[in-house]
């Protein structure tokens, strides 16, 4: 595999600073994102999956280390540059109800469009295309408030396909869908990235889907307080103890990775059925 | 719907204007033919003076005051709406209009009876300093209900000061003061309208310069600035927008409530949308429309008393607000 990585990153803390100084969520991360492939990010709550990709795409600065986008520093890209670059679906409420699903889509056209937004007829073709995509064309003239969670979700990814970056990061896009939806949207992410060479990183916690979807999964393990140093210090010290996992879901089943992320005292990673089953 | 919605909703708000507008002019405690008036702003009349004094000296400066200030209050409420993802937000409940009341109370009680200038200048210093404290509050306090009642609570200790000041203030200050207070647009003269002019259209100007970063805030501020949006640079850009039009309009037309809350959700209960795109220009022309029915409806029919505006603002305003949060959840704007 020649590919280049599209995200690259060098020892990552990521976190928050805020109220009594930085909170290290996950220390010395190094990853790599390739185009192309459908990445799958997995981890428990609070292990820092949310984090992880607003720092990825600029929302949150790293506490250390570097986030590189096409070999480039991510701090050197302006916020113009980046947005043609990384495109986000992301998890916050947003008061997009009154405008139809065809606006919101295209508001992905900001940063292809000029000083007032008007769309160009590229830029129609560009929406029309995400719309198909995502198969909410029939939607376009509704508005989003009158959508379910699963069509909204479809319209927020198709709002990132307009915007025709070749990364697009997601948090949860299948967190409130059904079984259905869950699997339709992960499979029509997958073709995006196989068909037009993108890069789609997401979060979930949908094992059984990442496991039958994703080219690569990445383990995100929980920062255990005792485990590491305390989490207002242990910014740049044993990264090593608890590395992001990386790799082929076949290939972290059968080096049994998968059964030392999720198993427990309680629950075991069963290699055949490719689930999670309580311990007899 | 909200396609064809365009079609007819610009050409039906230009009549509209255009209607109250003139129904301006001929109304009032001397009912003046159409004819008359439009001879005297031709330049063809040879009828009483007097006319001609009413029409060009007190009725033409009343009705484009209400035009602008109109579309003024409206704008800004609209801009702040979205800035705080809040459907009350407005410059009167924000507060906003109580910094301007201060900084004008400080004006005339401690300056005299200052000039225009300095009563613009005061009211968007009033205004500002309100502003800027909403932003401070807005980045600790995450819940907009919160933001929303510290805004009140700023207005009700901006209100507490006047009357601090107005108690040690002389008998014919207060008495200016509080005729100021009762929100007026009958008090703009001729002479003065430029200036309410230069500020507000060019706040308004600079709103339309603003939707597509107000647009993209739809989305909330992680997706706009995903979107390459500066959103702090956005963010100071629309207060600076709406404390201007704010303070202009306050400085000149005393506190005017309830316009900036409610015409907003009179355009977009129009428009079926909330694309700025047309959602702006909208507000911006209903504004006017709204205005000038106040203004007309202060003139009691048959005598020449005049109501205070602010006793007519609520009763056209306050009813449009209750609509919207009793149907908020059949109407699609604020999910």
């Amino acid at each position: 595999m020649e590919k280049r990585p599209v995200i690259e990153t060098r020892s990552l803390s990521i976190g928050y600073t805020g109220r009594g100084g930085r909170h290290t969520v996950h220390p010395g991360l190094d990853l790599q994102l390739f185009p192309g492939e459908l990445t799958c990010l997995l981890g428990r709550n609070g292990a820092g999956k949310s984090t992880l990709l607003k720092t990825l795409c600029g929302l949150l600065a790293p506490l250390d280390g570097e986030v590189r986008i096409d070999g480039r520093p991510l701090r050197d890209y302006s916020p113009e540059q980046l947005s043609a670059r990384v495109g986000v679906v992301l998890t916050e409420r947003t008061q997009a109800g009154g405008i139809s699903v065809y606006d919101l889509v295209s508001l992905g056209r900001y940063p292809h469009t000029g000083f007032f937004g008007t769309l160009r007829e590229k830029d129609h073709a560009a929406v029309r295309a995400a719309l198909e995509a995502v198969g909410i064309a029939h939607k376009a003239e509704s508005h989003v408030a009158e959508l379910s969670d699963g069509e909204r979700q479809k319209a927020f990814i198709a709002k990132a396909l307009a915007q025709e970056c070749p990364i697009i990061l997601l948090d949860e896009p299948t967190a409130f869908l059904d079984v259905t939806s869950r699997l339709e949207t992960m499979l029509s992410l997958r073709r995006l990235a196989h068909e037009a060479g993108k890069a789609v990183l997401l979060s979930t916690h949908d094992l059984d889907t990442a496991l039958q979807t994703a080219d690569r999964l990445w383990l995100l393990p929980a920062i255990s307080p005792e485990g590491s140093a305390t989490p207002n210090s242990s910014a740049a010290s044993d990264g090593s103890t608890s590395p992001l996992i990386c790799g082929a879901p076949d290939s972290l089943i059968a080096d049994g990775s998968l059964e030392r992320f999720f198993g427990n005292d309680t629950l075991r990673f069963d290699p055949v059925t490719r689930r999670l089953v309580a311990r007899k | 719907m909200s396609k064809q919605a365009h079609r007819w909703i610009y050409p039906a708000l230009l009549l509209a204007l255009v209607t109250l507008f003139f129904l301006g002019l001929v109304h009032g405690a001397v009912r003046i033919p159409l004819r008359d008036v439009l001879q005297i702003l031709f330049g063809s009349y040879e009828g009483r003076e007097a006319w001609r004094h009413i029409v060009l000296e007190s009725r033409l400066p009343q009705t484009v005051t209400a035009l602008l200030a109109g579309s003024s209050l409206a704008v800004s409420g609209l801009m702040l709406q979205t800035l705080f993802k809040n459907p009350l937000a407005g410059p009167s409940i924000l507060g906003i209009s109580d910094g301007a009341n201060l900084g004008v109370a400080i004006a005339m009680i401690y300056f005299g009876a200052a000039s225009y200038l300095t009563t613009i200048v005061a009211a968007f210093i009033g205004a500002a300093v309100v502003l800027l404290i909403i932003l401070g509050f807005s980045r600790k306090v995450s819940s907009n209900v919160m933001l929303l009642i510290i805004g009140i609570m700023v207005g009700y200790l901006a209100s507490s000061v006047i009357s601090i000041l107005n108690y040690h203030a002389s008998a014919d200050k207060v008495h200016q003061y509080v005729m100021w207070g009762m929100g007026d647009f009958s008090g703009v003269s001729l002479g003065k309208l430029p200036w309410l002019a230069g500020f507000s259209l060019a706040g308004l100007a600079a709103s339309l310069l603003l939707i597509k970063p107000l647009n993209a805030l739809l989305l909330g501020e992680s997706y706009a600035t995903n979107l390459g949006v500066n959103v702090r640079r956005a963010r100071v850009l629309i207060l600076i927008c709406t404390g201007v039009l704010t303070a202009v309009v306050t400085a000149f037309c005393g506190p005017v409530s309830f316009i900036g809350l409610a015409v907003p959700h009179i355009a977009r209960l129009l428009l079926g949308s909330a694309n700025h795109r047309h959602l702006l220009p909208v507000t911006l022309l209903a504004g006017s429309c709204i205005a000038l029915l106040c203004s007309i409806l202060t003139v009691l029919p048959g005598s020449g008393n005049l109501l205070p505006l602010s006793a007519i603002t609520p009763i056209v305003g306050a009813p449009v607000i209750i609509y919207v949060i009793v149907n908020r959840r059949n109407i699609h704007y604020f999910n």
